[in-house]
């Protein structure tokens, strides 16, 4: 599938802007790309190699260091269930089990009808809601069977649309700000000012002795 | 139970949209902002050396003393630490989702105060309503102008640039932070010579300090130095957020005064803990992360200060606190730490990566009852392959501490419920279950 079009590309383009080396935007490309094609497919890993003046390999070396970066399609919910130790203790796993039923796909698979990818994940920060879980990183908890049943049918349903936007973490976030200062300018400009700032303390000094 | 000490960074929870602009103006913020660029940089340093604060992220490093270490030259960048994936901790992820301007505020100051080229927030992937809400605050910050050029009408100005991770543990140790931000895998890179301060970002000297640390300043700026210094004690100044999780019946995030509160009161006082549920009894604690050797019931007097935990063994480190009760299979906990470090090690060095599997597999057959009494010797072994004499604080044999913080867990395990152990191999299945 894609590379970047349009506003999307406008958008990759901002992002690129944002670091003093084009390469840091990597990651950030690679969840933009996702919050379009739902994983990271191998034209906009090209697309992404040209923004960031790396090769193909360098961003797909990256990618797959990363779990949030899915390499292969999936489901439209991604759903990721904790099992560590503070979600354990309240039950992690029997909550992952759930999951797989209800969702109809087991760990690392995704449901036949495509809405569901489970995945079994590492602490996310929710542990005072243990069991948990996250569906598109919008985070549940403390969740029974029960509330997976309900989870499901809201999503299907259509009541969790607002909560949880498709792919890509950073699908809603818009940066708007002026225009990067550049860099040369703050360092000048702080040079300027230590400068100033020790010849009025020697004067200071001075004028005390 | 001493008083509840005065709310420092969780000063606004509870206060209805904490997140927005304006209920941060009208709750003093951006004065502490105001107030720095007033003063010389040296002279806010001078505040931070004062307050004695120690780093949130985990390492217990003097705030002030680290600026202070900061290569003075021309670029240079600051880096903010909100990877936070340490299990059991989620005191940053409360942080940036209900007082993203606080992050915002205290990130300008830090700034001013090393006099940084720019500044990023780097906050962990899955945070996807951390990374709006901290967004939005940057946004709203260059509105008022406390972004951008001349900052509040003075002569600094800055840009803050927030970055978001893609899902690795390891990203949150400072250096595999930076590689990570660089658009790199996220490898720990060797100290020395990459000590951030020195080598950092792009090269540059960087400082990477963790979201809960600068999250204080506006405050420390504000009241300044020696009125946070006069909470806790000896080393361990000011209050810190501890997370409280697992067998209790009152989870959640306790601001305390350093040093004030014992592990016991957090547990069990009515207003914090609550205790443990009906007719449960306490079988050990992790402080600090799940690098942290177990605590147990005897040692609960415990203050939470940083060297009183560590002259006891353990370490305070990220300020979790897990609570196992007399229902849960240590094996099965042991095992299920162990776990977590195989999926994370980054693979660059062989005791990490290697031990990290094998005392996982390991480990897995015990609990799953096929397990061999020799095993235990073999786990022992396996530890002392990345530790030597299996020690703590323990020794460092790889390129960062994910390595070395492997065994603590599984041997501290099998030295305490050894009996436990012995009873999957010899029932030849898990006593819990
Ligand atoms: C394996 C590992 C994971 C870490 N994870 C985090 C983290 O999630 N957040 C954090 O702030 N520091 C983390 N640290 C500590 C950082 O390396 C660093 O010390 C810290 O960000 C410095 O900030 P501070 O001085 O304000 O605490 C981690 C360290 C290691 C070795
Ligand atoms: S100790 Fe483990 S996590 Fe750290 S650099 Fe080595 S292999 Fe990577
Ligand atoms: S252990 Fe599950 S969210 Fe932290």
């Amino acid at each position: 599938m894609s590379r970047f079009k349009d506003e999307v590309l406008q958008e990759a383009l901002e992002l690129v802007k944002l670091y003093p080396e084009a390469r840091s935007a990597t990651i950030p490309l690679c969840h933009l790309a996702q919050s379009v094609d739902g994983y990271l497919a191998p034209d906009a890993i090209e697309h992404i190699a040209e923004l960031t003046s790396t090769t193909p390999a360098e961003v797909h070396g990256t990618a797959s260091f990363y779990d949030m970066i899915q390499l292969h399609p999936v489901g439209r919910y991604v759903v990721g269930v904790c099992t560590n130790i503070a979600c354990m203790l309240q039950g992690g796993y029997e909550l992952l089990e759930a999951v797989e039923e209800t969702m109809g796909a087991s760990v690392g698979e995704t449901s036949e009808d495509s809405l569901f990818t489970v995945e079994e994940v590492e602490c996310i920060a929710l542990c005072d809601r243990a069991p948990c879980l996250h569906v598109n990183y919008r985070y549940f908890g403390p969740l029974d069977e029960e509330g997976v049943k309900r989870l499901k049918s809201d999503l299907i349903e259509g009541r969790l649309e607002d909560e949880v936007p498709s792919h890509g973490v950073i699908s809603r976030i818009k940066r708007s700000a002026p225009e990067l200062i550049p860099l040369e300018e703050i360092d000048e400009l702080r040079l300027v000012e230590d400068e100033q700032r020790s010849s009025r303390m020697a004067q200071k000094g001075g004028g005390d002795a | 139970m001493p008083e509840a000490a005065e709310s420092i960074v969780l000063s606004r929870r509870g206060v209805e949209g904490s997140h927005t602009l304006d209920v941060y103006l009208e709750t003093g913020g951006y004065e502490g902002l105001r107030k720095a660029l007033a003063m010389n940089p040296e002279e806010i340093v001078a505040q931070v050396v004062e307050s004695n604060i120690l780093g949130r992220g985990g390492a217990g490093f003097e705030a002030g003393r680290k600026w202070s270490m900061l290569k003075k030259s021309t670029r240079r960048y600051l880096v903010i630490n909100g990877d936070e994936s340490e299990p059991a901790t989620f005191k940053d992820h409360f942080l940036v989702e209900n007082d993203p301007h606080q992050l915002v505020e205290g990130t300008i100051i830090a700034a001013y105060a090393i006099g940084a080229s720019r500044a990023f927030i780097f906050i962990r992937g899955e945070f996807a309503l951390g990374l709006e809400r901290v967004q939005s605050a940057v946004n709203d910050a260059y509105k008022i102008g406390a972004l951008g050029r001349n900052i509040f009408g003075s002569s600094f100005s800055l840009d803050l640039i927030v970055h978001p991770g893609a899902g690795a543990y390891i990203c949150g140790e400072e250096t595999a932070l930076l590689e990570s931000l660089e658009g790199k895998r996220g490898f720990p890179r060797i100290k020395p010579p990459y000590f951030p301060a020195v080598i950092g970002l792009y090269g540059e000297p960087t400082i990477v300090n963790n979201v809960e640390t600068v999250s204080n300043l506006p405050w420390i700026v504000s009241r300044g130095g020696a009125a946070f210094k006069a909470l806790g004690s000896g080393r361990s100044t000011g209050t810190r957020i501890f997370a409280l999780s697992g067998a209790v019946k009152r989870p959640g995030l306790y601001e305390l005064e350093m040093v004030k509160t014992t592990f016991r009161e957090l547990i069990f006082s009515d207003d914090l803990g609550g205790g443990l549920y009906e007719g449960r009894s306490l079988k050990a604690v992790i402080p600090g992360g799940v690098s942290a050797p177990w605590i147990t019931p005897d040692q609960l007097d415990l203050p939470l200060g940083q060297d009183e935990v560590a002259k006891a063994g353990s370490m305070l480190g990220s300020g979790s606190i897990i609570v196992m009760d007399d229902s849960t299979c240590m094996v099965r906990a042991a095992w299920r730490i162990s776990r977590f470090f195989m999926r994370e090690s980054c693979g660059q060095c062989t005791p990490c990566r290697e031990g990290s599997n094998w005392i996982e597999k390991v480990m897995a057959r015990i609990e799953a009852g096929a397990g061999r009494e020799e095993d235990l010797e073999l786990l022992m072994d396996l530890c002392d392959n990345i530790v030597p004499g299996v020690s703590w604080p323990p020794a460092q044999t790889t390129i960062c501490v994910l390595g070395p913080s492997i065994p603590s867990s599984v041997a501290v395990g099998i030295r305490m419920f050894r009996d436990e152990f012995l009873t999957h191999i010899k029932e030849g299945g898990c006593p819990f279950e």
